[in-house]
């Protein structure tokens, strides 16, 4: 031991101290993750499950952790379910691009086939909500008049009538519903991504999901009274426009009525003078 | 900033006045004003004035014979329309041709006036004296004159049985008015500080109006609104009874606190395994308040964005409002469903005058 102290300021010692750490990390890398493998739930497909591990390791455990356990910058993923890293990776929102307010969607990198893999391995860590089928997240029969009474009671006040989506607290914003597919939809509200409430099945059954789907999805068709559509956001961009272009064109036309006249013709200029 | 010395001596002129202009000569006050003639001008610049003016007088035309056309022609009612098609588009189709045609219409014949007065008729300023308002003694003393014959004439002076009971006759008619402002009643008494909740009355889901088991809420970061069970009809209690339900992580609730009547009341017993009721209501004007982020627990509103700490008793940590949301006491009913447990303890919403 009175050696190693001696010898601490030798120029190799760095590279020494690195190498041990190194070592370290890397016996305790194999350690951990060999006792993860063996401990998850073999329900799952083993190869689909063991293709999401390696992809997982990949792309997610530089935050997440390598065994999904959650790291000082991101949440663990345990009992997250499949339904929550579908929403996540499909849409784009995960891989996080940089550690912001709040992740926004952009195109994904991954295959559907990758996204379910990565599922399938965060589902075999245990529970959590599952990708729900597409009989689950079909419009066919649903009621659209309740779907809008539920969007108008639990979704209206973040994401708009229309489903344009509004600002939050500190930088967060509910996003625009437009470019949603009925499982994201879904997902969403199965899984409470972000700062957005669970809406579980207990306190909106599949059914009802299905109606709100079906309200969201048919609003997107509706016409837009006097051609445009101005966002769909309400009153904001209506009053801009009306007070920027609205007003602006009655001051301009006010200024024109109240400008002095011009006096074009000469001889007329020479008369008044 | 020091004034130049080329600047004329003369009063100082006042910050904020209009600089003095030249002398300028007031053609409206010389006797020898020029005269204008009303004949009309014959230079390009007026005949180029005069034919825009008759396309906008002309286009105003045909726009108004085309809001006519639109009004007879596109048939909005159901039953009137062709079959199959979309009563709504039909109306929007009709209100487009309406608008657009009235428009063009008011528009063109403003213009045309516009272009009409400022491009033809000639550029005279007129001023008009400004007389005193004041009528002159002579006219005075003879309305004088007038108004004491006519008094006398009527006989109202020296008949004082019929000047009363025509007073008499014209009170009530003036105090009518006043009896109307009764309508503004009556005072509300005490109906503000109290809501249809109540102890035992079950909270179902606004649109399924479904009641709910504490298991039915079991995800932290749950949020949904309620309302009291058998009021879904009832506009008026509605408005005060909507109550948001969020489910929190254990240990993410701190206890909140209220102070009632000088006593530190703790009202962790009002919550039911992590859920806990607020009102929908927001304290300052009362917007619907359920813009909840389960990340922070800030329940945002999207009128004024007050913003409440759900995590804390609902307290204000942003915005107007003067108050934190009332929370509703939860309890389990006979049958296990969410119920309250007596109705809220403040009352809820904005404030009022006597609320004190």
């Amino acid at each position: 031991m009175s050696s190693i102290i001696s010898r601490r300021r030798h120029p190799a010692a760095g590279y020494a101290a690195v190498a041990g750490g190194l070592v370290v990390a890397g016996v305790l890398y194999s350690a951990l993750s060999g006792g993860g493998a063996s401990a998850a739930a073999p329900a799952q497909d083993s190869t689909q499950v063991s293709q999401g591990h390696s992809l997982f390791l990949q792309s997610c455990a530089s935050c997440h952790g390598l065994d999904a356990q959650g790291t000082a910058q991101a949440p663990s993923l345990i009992g997250a379910g499949s339904a929550a890293v579908d929403f996540q990776m499909s849409t784009g929102r995960m891989p996080a691009k940089e550690l912001g307010a709040e992740n926004g969607r952009k195109p994904t990198t991954f295959t559907q086939d990758e996204i379910h893999a990565i599922a399938g391995y965060i589902s075999s860590l245990g529970g959590g909500p599952a990708i729900p089928s597409p009989e689950q997240v079909s419009s066919n029969g649903a009621n659209t008049g309740l779907g809008e009474e539920l969007f108008s009671t639990n979704c209206a006040q973040c994401h708009g009538f229309a489903g344009a989506g509004g600002a939050l607290t500190y930088g967060k914003s509910a996003p625009s519903l437009n470019a949603s597919t009925p499982t994201q939809i879904y997902e969403a509200m199965l899984t409470g991504p972000e700062a957005m409430p669970v809406f579980g099945d207990g306190t909106i059954p599949p059914a009802e999901k299905q109606d709100i789907i079906a309200y969201v999805i048919e609003t997107r068709n509706e016409a837009n009274p006097g051609g445009f559509s101005l966002g769909r956001t309400g009153t904001v961009t209506e009053g801009l426009l009306g007070w920027v272009g609205g007003l602006g064109f009655l001051v301009l036309i006010a200024m024109w009525l109240t400008a002095r006249r011009r006096d074009h013709v000469k001889g007329e200029s020479e008369q008044q003078s | 900033m020091s004034e130049t010395p080329e600047e004329p001596a003369g009063p100082r002129r006042v910050i904020g006045t209009p600089s003095p202009a030249p002398k300028a000569v007031d053609v409206r006050t010389e006797p020898d004003r020029p005269a204008f003639s009303a004949e009309p001008e014959n230079s390009r610049h007026a005949k180029n004035a005069e034919r825009i003016v008759a396309v906008l007088f002309v286009i105003a035309f045909f726009a108004g014979v085309g809001f006519i056309a639109a009004y007879v022609g596109l048939e909005i009612g159901i039953g009137t329309i062709p079959k199959g098609a979309n009563p709504v588009v039909a109306v929007l189709r009709s209100n487009l041709a309406l608008g657009t045609s009235l428009s063009i219409a008011l528009l063109a014949l403003g213009a045309g006036s516009l272009i009409w007065v400022r491009h033809l008729t000639p550029n005279i300023e007129i001023a008009e004296e400004r007389h005193d308002l004041r009528s002159d003694p002579e006219d005075r003393k003879a309305f004088q004159r007038e108004f004491a014959e006519g008094a006398a004439i009527s006989q109202v002076t020296r008949r004082p049985l019929v000047r009363r009971t025509l007073l008499l006759a014209t009170a009530p008619l003036a105090l009518a008015p006043l009896v109307l402002l009764r309508d503004l009643g009556p005072l509300p008494q005490t109906s503000l500080r109290h809501t249809v909740w109540k102890k035992g009355l079950r909270a179902v889901t606004l649109g399924g109006l479904r009641p709910l088991t504490p298991a039915d809420i079991s995800t932290p970061g749950s949020l949904i609104t309620v309302i009291p069970e058998g009021f879904q009809n009832d506009a008026d209690a509605l408005a005060k009874a909507g109550v948001i339900l969020i489910k929190f992580a254990p240990g993410e609730l701190h206890v909140p606190t209220n102070y009632d009547g000088g006593t530190l009341v703790s009202t962790m017993n009002w919550t039911i395994d992590n859920i806990v009721a607020y009102s929908k209501i927001c304290t300052h004007v009362g917007c619907p308040v359920a813009l909840y982020e389960q990340t922070t627990h800030h329940i945002l509103c999207p009128c004024h964005q007050s913003t409440f700490d759900a995590a804390n008793g609902a307290n204000v940590i942003f915005g107007p409002a003067a108050r934190a949301l009332p929370q509703l006491p939860l309890m389990l009913d006979s049958a296990g469903f969410i119920a309250a447990a007596s109705d809220f303890t403040q009352p809820v919403g904005p404030s009022f005058w006597e609320r004190g």
